[in-house]
């Protein structure tokens, strides 16, 4: 079942530089127990996109196309209706922990607000829950814990309580924005292990936005590789890892810092930046950057398809073994 | 390449923290950096990896002189940089550089790249014209990769990377020896990581700059380290040679940071091994007795918990902290005894 | 773009390297451009425009003296046929004249006292927060004791003592001012102090004095230049209540808190030797602290550390 459908969701910005364009047309779709990774690079519109999704963008942003969830657009919802379902039914977490927890409340009240609102559970039972939902993200001691402060926890921790928020009113959907991106490695493997784990049991379908191929790799079934503001290569991890066909994915897969291979091969970088958003360039906006970039790319080349769903922004073929 | 320029011995910088008022008021010894040694060969590369309260950027700054050591020495081309006074410090600072981990706020937001990159010039050659500054500017941003038409603009015009490339070319100006790199990528994106990194390689072999090299993720050290120190808890628990780490590490804290870097290939990633880590890392206000890393080692003996493994050098010639060296085998693939 | 396929052999880096400069646009264009977006702000900096050269060229322009006595209309409510637009006070001096001379004097005083704790306080708060330890202790020991000090009766002291001179007004309102930016100033160096770039300065060598010139000061300025104007009105507010008690400029020198008291005595029989000043005094006041609050939204916090 279709969980959330996104059809030419269109994100701008006003600004006094001009009109930022930081989503143009993007179209994907994510069903009940999935597992996404919206790839992609600072200023690509990854975050942007899911901020418009929930119905939290900035005053100066303006979002049009459709998010269908469950069948309903977001988009057109009134704020008591989207309050309805965010929390609920769809749960967002943020990339900075200090700043997503209030520094003045005990973590208790802000975890037992969220169940009291939705769930209409009384005080003692809300606490009974969110100490339970401590203690399966690993929380030592929770009973004591939660009667503390967030910066009496460690960064890794606070990450922990965030994702444990995110999933107390087992949402359906979880968009985890760079959810490991400001944590160490070790803490980081912790947090992918754990989210993989209360997937399994809730069946809560995530969208992980990351710059990390290696959490994709782990975790997610699916990824969405955007640039620029657009989406530009959509398939199954397999797909993606092992048969990438956009140029910039390809190249974003040979740049990244590896492991497994040995240190004394150099390493590809994508030379040059990003466009600016103010200004796109007509046609494919990776042209500049593109080592195979042609004549027929001042046109934007279409989204192209294949028998096994993989999906791509290109005029060539890329195929690899 | 064999001529040492930087020897490090025993340096431990400790802070003194209050709590309380008055009558109740504790103090407590943070230690940051508690015993760590080390040299450095000209135009080498040393990498420093640890997580959170490791030390490694205490470290860097008091290798530097930035911060005043509690205990230890630093030998810069066999002078002690602790005996020093403030003049004569400053003045070793013309070899002496260092990059920083927030690209954007190691620049002044109110000057240009212009006056950002010439400072040390007007530091250490007062009496420098300004055509010849202007020269050297535009030489510099040419060799980092900026265009130098770009002199004119401000930190905030332009991109992570790009700052991080203007940071670059301010340690570079004077043509230093040492580059201390403060976690160089970390805010970056994937990338942008690549590109400055062979950046940094390009301009070491071009120059002849000796690196250390601070990360807090083994991936990324290795595409530039010849040696990888890793540190924990304030203290080092293994230096050993790039190629000789990733293959076979030492210690079992290595172990469990390799295996914690998620592989980029799904395949692989599907049958990761857990890290073997349990528990939280200790707070350096109260780190543990013995061995600093007993509390999380899936190795533990008792001998671990009573006490504290010396730096030692094993037969392949790198250094280890840990009473089970020799007998561990953590060699990468093989799953763990 | 050329038409090879690969994209390696053309390199844009190479093609733009014969390029002119660029021009770069300073984090103060950005609060500028910010400032000017105000209404209020605009509005109140051109309101203090037309004020400023009112008192300047005013008195030269009219027809009336300042200690011109009309006897023919002493006491006489504004009206044009009598030629004073304004009115006159007891002794028949027209108060438009005596009002904009009386503004000459509370702005000159705003500005020079203002200036001096600026110079003041802006070196002695760098001072002690770069430094910091024993140094910023002492200096701020220092700051706290005069601030301890009564004011009015520090004033009186200098009057007794010196007699009583334009320029000791300066110096009093001067003197108690500097406190305030002192303390302010320390409290943001404080910060500034911590930041990245000057860490990066100090491992380049940069001396001290040095790095409060050339990266502390100027980062401070946003900081001092809002808190500049709003202390403008209230020194112009100071010396009108000193001058309200007595205790400023003598006469036949006059200032808009001397005017307001004296008209203040008059106030039933004839109310607008008090009106007018106060109204000048007041919408001065407010224009400074409009712009003040412009400013303050303009120098966003995100360009201000």
């Amino acid at each position: 079942m279709t969980l959330l459908e996104v059809k030419d969701l269109d994100v701008s910005f006003e600004t006094h530089d001009g009109e930022v364009h930081a989503v143009s047309k993007l179209s994907f779709s994510i069903d009940a127990g999935d597992a996404l990774a919206i790839v992609g690079e600072s200023g690509c519109g990854k975050t942007q996109s899911m901020m418009a999704v929930m119905g939290l963008l900035t005053e100066n942003g303006k979002a049009s196309g459709q998010a269908l969830f469950k069948g309903k657009d977001l988009l057109q919802m009134n704020v008591a209706d989207l309050n309805k379902r965010r929390g609920k039914e769809i749960a967002m977490i943020f990339q900075d922990s200090m700043t997503s927890l209030n520094p003045y409340l005990r973590i208790e009240k802000q975890m037992i607000e969220v169940l009291m609102h939705h769930q209409g559970l009384d005080k003692a039972e809300a606490r009974g829950h969110a100490i339970e939902m401590l203690r399966a993200v690993r929380i030592a001691d929770p009973e004591r814990r939660i009667r503390q402060y967030p910066h009496e926890y460690s960064g890794g921790m606070r990450q922990r309580v965030m994702v444990a928020m995110g999933l107390l009113c087992q949402p359906d959907l979880l968009i985890a924005d760079e959810p490991t991106t400001a944590l160490d490695v070790t803490v980081q493997a912790q947090i992918s292990r754990l989210m993989t784990e209360l997937r399994a049991k809730s069946n809560t379908a995530i969208i992980l936005i990351t710059h990390n191929l290696g959490v994709v790799a782990g975790l997610c079934d699916r990824v969405l590789v955007m640039y620029a503001g657009q989406a530009v290569e959509c398939g199954t991890v397999e797909q993606i890892f092992y048969q990438a066909r956009h140029p910039y994915t390809r190249g974003l897969l040979k740049s990244v810092l590896r492991l497994d291979q040995p240190g004394d091969t150099g390493l590809e970088a994508i030379p040059g930046n990003p466009p600016s958003l103010l200004s796109l360039p007509a046609g494919c906006r990776f042209r500049e950057r593109c080592p195979q970039a042609h004549d027929a790319c001042c046109e934007m080349p279409p989204m192209r398809r294949d028998e096994q769903g993989h999906t791509w922004r290109c005029f060539l073929d890329q195929v690899d073994e | 390449m064999n001529d040492r320029v930087l020897r490090v011995q025993d340096l431990a910088v400790h802070f003194k923290l209050r709590e309380g008022l008055f009558f109740k008021a504790r103090t407590y010894t943070l230690k940051a950096v508690n015993g760590v040694s080390f040299e450095l060969n000209a135009g080498e590369t040393l990498g420093i990896v640890g997580e959170t309260g490791c030390g490694k950027s205490t470290l860097a700054r008091a290798i530097l002189g930035l911060i005043k050591p509690s205990r230890g020495r630093v030998l810069w081309l066999g002078e002690d940089l602790g005996k020093l006074d403030e003049e004569a410090l400053r003045k070793k600072r013309e070899d002496l550089q260092i990059i920083f981990q927030d690209p954007l706020a190691a620049l002044d937001p109110r000057m240009t790249v212009r006056d950002i990159i010439a400072e040390p010039l007007w530091t250490f050659y007062p009496r420098i014209a300004r055509v010849q500054v202007d020269e050297r500017v535009r030489g510099m941003m040419k060799m980092v990769g900026l265009l130098p038409n770009q002199v004119n603009r401000y930190p905030h015009e332009f991109s992570l990377g790009q700052c991080q490339r203007i940071g670059i070319a301010r340690a570079l100006v004077l043509n230093p020896k040492l580059v201390v790199c403060d976690e160089p990528v970390s805010a970056l994106d994937v990338s942008i990581q690549a590109q400055i990194i062979n950046l940094l390689k390009d301009l070491q072999k071009m120059l002849n700059l000796s690196l250390v090299f601070i990360a807090h993720d083994l991936s990324v050290v290795r595409h530039i380290s010849d040696r990888v120190m890793v540190m924990y808890l304030g203290r080092a628990m293994e230096i050993s040679t790039q190629k000789a780490l990733y293959r076979r590490p030492l210690h079992p804290y290595t172990s469990a940071l390799i295996k914690a870097v998620p592989v980029p290939d799904p395949r692989l990633a599907r049958i990761a091994s857990d890290t073997g880590l349990t528990g939280d890392m200790p707070s350096p206000l109260d780190p543990p007795a013995g061995c600093v890393f007993h509390g999380r080692c899936p190795y533990v003996v008792k001998r671990c918990e009573l006490e504290v493994p010396a730096l030692r050098r094993m037969e392949n010639g790198d250094w280890v902290a840990c009473h089970r060296a020799e007998e561990l085998d953590l060699t990468i693939g093989k799953s763990s005894t | 773009m050329t038409k090879s396929t690969d994209n390696s052999s053309f390199d844009p880096f190479e093609a733009a390297l014969g390029v002119r400069d660029l021009k770069g646009r300073s984090p103060w264009e950005d609060a500028w451009y910010r400032l000017l977006k105000n209404r209020a702000a605009v509005c109140s900096a051109f309101i203090m425009g037309g004020m400023i050269l009112l008192v300047l060229v005013g008195p030269m322009v009219i027809s009336w003296e300042s200690d011109f006595t009309d006897w023919d209309f002493t006491s006489s409510p504004p009206s044009f046929s009598s030629g004073h637009w304004f009115g006159t006070d007891a002794v028949g001096r027209d108060i438009l004249v005596r009002t904009l001379e009386g503004g000459r004097i509370s702005l000159l005083v705003g500005l020079v006292a203002t200036l001096v704790s600026l110079i003041i306080g802006v070196s002695y708060g760098a001072i002690a927060g770069y430094f910091g330890g024993t140094a910023d202790r002492i200096m701020m020991q220092v700051v706290d004791i005069i601030y301890a000090l009564p004011f009015l009766f520090f004033v009186i002291l200098l009057m007794v003592v010196f007699g009583r001179h334009i320029v000791l007004i300066f110096v009093a309102i001067g003197a108690v001012n500097w406190l305030d930016m002192a303390r302010i100033v320390r409290g943001q160096t404080l910060s500034i102090k911590n930041m990245e770039f000057i860490e990066a300065a100090r491992a380049c060598g940069v001396t001290p004095w040095n790095i409060i010139r050339r990266h502390i000061i100027p980062n401070l300025m946003g900081v001092v230049i809002i808190y500049v104007t709003l202390t403008i009105p209230q020194v112009i507010l100071i010396e009108s209540f000193l001058s309200f008690l007595g205790l400023g400029v003598q006469e036949p020198m006059s200032s808009w808190g001397a005017l307001v008291s004296d008209g203040a005595q008059d106030m039933e029989s004839a109310p607008w030797t008090l009106i007018v000043p106060a109204v000048f005094l007041t919408v001065t006041l407010y224009c400074f602290n409009y712009i003040g609050d412009g400013l303050r939204d303009a120098l966003d916090p995100k360009d201000r550390l």
